[in-house]
């Protein structure tokens, strides 16, 4: 009973994780019903399910680093982190909500703008090399470039005459206070000496793909090295962040593109659902018409399992790609399988003659080994696929490895925790203890009496 | 009872029946028809408002420069169109940004035929292409290893547990093989429908998971019967373990076939080749566990594998006589 009140208390908290903001979409006629108000619980706040892009719609785009001009001294690492920074700024920048930036492998970004359609601006925007500049102010007030004479041209001061990986963030003087250093080559001292004499007192700004990072006053006359000061900790680890990303020559290419139109993602997203209730329901209906009375509580235990698959996806939460749907609706097709392989081994048992309780845990026994090893292979592919898929940014791959390695690891819970809870319950009724309702047609003490001492034992085995 | 050890060589030429033809399809030159996922190029689907001939769109597409463009209509105003990538809008160093090929591309088809919107678009490099075909391949191999190595703990317990493993890899590999093949043959037959994109390596990857799934299951109770039985003789404690759990195996199969079977009918349309793929290798994977994998388990132990390592045979009569 305890454990019937676990179940039930755990499916109802999953109902209620899973229950959709508009009911209407899922369910015919659910319009008029409640939506989910989303969850909030101390912090944690959880919305709708998280859609990858092919089913919301917008833009993903893979972004090539080349890190073959990279200075000595200067880490692929160093360099990769400068990129995504310099990369999500802009993405921020553009204003998309939720963007995902992340790094794959060693020199690849995964760029994923949610809702956005015209993804050329975006595009252009984001595959730019980072560029580094130094402005001062004119005589309005509107930042020029600055420029210094240099071999007797007039060139303007950038972030390509700094020394890559030399820009960090130290400490001053016995307060401790943050500061960022910075050194040039001798071109760039040239530069900026000439510069900073004539901006002394004055701002000097410091603009990164056009935006002012900072604007420090001039308080000396500088040439290859200087202290930038009065910033925090933070501010202080990312201005460095940003000067080494603006001296670095890290050319960023578009590697691939793809785009979904919102519309198109909410036809897949609504066919998904369509499909996987009517799957549900088809294999409700086998369990129910082939195993009788265990394939109710099977099919009970599958609900069950659904919307705790549901809710974890949700929670933690799994970015729901098409594949990993099909991946889902695909287990709730294997979610049955140690059901059936339980099932089976229980009419055998039923067959040579044990009691009903004893062949449910006779069955439930012999199965396991089955059902250890099998799931045990499947997890064992997951987890080979998730790793190739991460080490190669195949996030198709990974998101559908990782739909199937929970949904094995919560049947096994349902299929043998949940169904034997269930079948418990059913066979607590005394109708119930019914050959006929184990879809087998003769009463088991006869079929006992019969086939034990049978001549084909395997055949008794298998016709059901 | 169904006597299938015996009967083993027609399950041989029978799967022999159909993998040959799919490997000489996947030899021969184009063997797969591969999507831009694995060769390069640009993917889109574009809707117009108004009904548009799709002969009108592959002449605007000639005059746009792209000749190759191959157009394929699903509604009266909707079009898969596959093209070589696009170029990519540059930036000089001036400043000035010249307008990319999609842009031009949507202008021109807004010109020609009136209003209109891409609904989505994939382009992928030749690189990326190149990796994804490698990542599949070591996936697999990785987790053939795995699997293997798993199953030799596993069946510790039975002489040769390593032939259990090995059956179950080989099993794995000619489910893998007739997707592949009958998906060569398709893409031949059907050069538009079968178009080969990363879904399809999810698919062969889940038939192999299905196919390890499935094999342990039957193995696991010849296992089971082999120390139970332990005074019959090999073929029939197979025989018998195979009847045991035919009705689970197509049971299993039958609830995976259906909700398969509803993807396919209610899924939406982009998912169709994934679907398909999956519904060929889960009915090879069942029928592989069956009448491959435990076949060869009888096969090896009647020696009749022992042609696959000559040297080891030289070795065995030598020490026999």
């Amino acid at each position: 009973m305890k454990r019937l009140i676990f179940i039930i208390i755990l499916t109802l908290l999953a109902a209620f994780v899973v229950w959709p903001q508009k009911p209407g979409n899922y369910i015919p006629g659910g319009d008029a019903l409640p939506g989910n108000p989303g969850i909030h619980f101390a912090g944690f706040d959880r919305q709708g399910a998280k859609l990858g892009l092919d089913l919301q719609g917008g833009t993903q785009l893979t972004l090539q680093a080349d890190l073959s001009q990279l200075p000595a001294g200067v880490t692929a690492d160093q360099a990769m982190q400068g990129v995504l920074n310099v990369i999500s700024r802009r993405v921020n920048a553009y204003g998309v909500a939720e963007p995902e930036i992340q790094q794959l492998g060693s020199d690849r970004i995964i760029v994923q703008l949610p809702g956005l359609k015209d993804t050329e601006q975006a595009k252009q925007l984001i595959g730019q090399t980072a560029k580094l500049e130094f402005k001062e102010q004119d005589a309005s007030g509107n930042w020029v470039p600055s420029t210094g004479q240099l071999n007797g041209q007039t060139v303007p001061l950038t972030g390509t005459y700094l020394q890559p990986g030399r820009q960090q963030v130290t400490f001053q003087g016995n307060a401790g206070l943050p500061e960022v250093a910075f050194s040039f080559n001798s071109d760039g001292a040239t530069l900026f000496g000439q510069i900073t004499q004539r901006l002394l007192g004055k701002p000097l700004g410091i603009f990164l793909d056009g935006q002012e990072i900072s604007a420090p006053t001039v308080q000396a006359v500088l040439t290859e090295s200087g202290v930038i000061t009065g910033l925090s900790l933070d501010q202080a680890r990312l201005l460095a962040l940003q000067l080494n990303a603006g001296a670095l020559p890290v050319p960023i290419s578009i590697q691939s593109e793809s785009t979904v139109d919102a519309t198109l993602g909410a036809d897949s997203v609504h066919k998904s659902i369509v499909a996987g209730e009517l799957a549900l329901l088809i294999v409700i209906l086998f369990m129910l018409l082939y195993y009788r009375l265990p394939g109710l509580a099977a099919s009970c235990a599958l609900i069950v399992y659904a919307l705790i698959t549901l809710a974890v996806f949700k929670l933690i939460p799994v970015t729901l790609t098409l594949a990993g749907i099909a991946g889902f609706v695909l287990s709730v097709g294997m979610a049955v399988d140690a059901n059936i392989l339980i099932f089976e081994r229980m009419k055998e048992e039923l067959r040579s003659g044990k009691t009903i309780a004893a062949a449910i845990r006779a069955g439930e026994d012999r199965a396991w080994p089955s059902i250890r090893d099998s799931n045990t292979s499947t997890l064992i592919t997951c987890a080979v696929l998730y790793f190739f898929g991460q080490q190669f940014g195949a996030t198709i791959i990974m998101g559908f490895a990782l739909v199937l390695a929970i949904g094995v690891i919560i049947s096994l819970f349902s299929a043998i925790f949940v169904t034997r809870t269930f079948l418990e319950l059913l066979l607590a009724r005394s109708w119930a203890h019914s050959t006929r309702m184990f879809g087998m047609r003769i009463d088991p003490s006869q079929i006992g009496g019969v086939t034990r001492p049978s001549r084909r034992p395997a055949v008794a085995g298998t016709r059901g | 009872m169904f006597d299938f050890v015996h009967n083993r060589r027609y399950f041989y030429l029978l799967s022999a029946i159909f993998l040959v033809p799919g490997i000489i399809s996947l030899v021969l030159p184009g063997g797969l028809n591969p999507g831009i996922d694995f060769t390069s190029g640009t993917n889109m689907t574009i809707q117009f408002d108004n009904p548009v001939d799709s002969n009108a769109l592959r002449s605007a597409f000639d005059q746009l420069g792209h000749p190759e463009a191959v157009i394929q209509q699903s509604s009266p105003n909707t079009f898969v169109v596959r093209t070589k990538a696009l170029v990519q809008a540059t930036q000089s160093d001036t400043g000035d940004v010249t307008s990319s090929e999609r842009q031009q591309i949507e202008q021109a088809l807004t010109n020609d035929f009136g209003s209109m919107q891409i609904l989505n678009l994939d382009q992928i490099s030749p690189l990326i292409a190149e990796q994804i075909v490698r990542l599949a391949v070591l996936a697999v191999a990785a987790a053939s290893v795995f699997i293997l190595g798993y199953l030799w703990w596993a069946f510790n317990k039975v002489s040769h547990p390593i032939r259990y493993g090995t059956t179950a890899i080989v099993a794995l590999l000619h489910d893998a093989l007739i997707v592949l093949g009958i998906f060569s043959i398709l893409g031949r037959l059907f050069p538009a429908e079968i178009e080969l994109e990363s879904t399809f390596i999810v698919a062969v990857l889940t038939v192999i998971g299905f196919s390890v799934h499935d094999t342990i299951v039957v193995f696991d109770r010849v296992r089971e019967n082999f120390i139970r039985r332990s005074g019959e003789r090999f073929e029939d404690v197979v025989n018998h373990s195979l009847a045991q759990t035919l009705t689970r195996s197509l049971n299993t199969s039958l609830t995976v076939i259906l909700t398969l079977v509803v993807l396919m009918l209610f899924g939406g349309v982009t998912i169709h080749t994934f679907v398909l793929a999956l519904l060929i290798g889960i009915t090879t994977g069942t029928y592989s566990s069956i009448f491959i994998a435990s076949m060869l388990l009888v096969s090896w132990h009647f020696g009749e594998l022992n042609w696959l390592w000559p040297f080891r045979r030289r070795a065995a009569v030598a020490a026999a006589t």
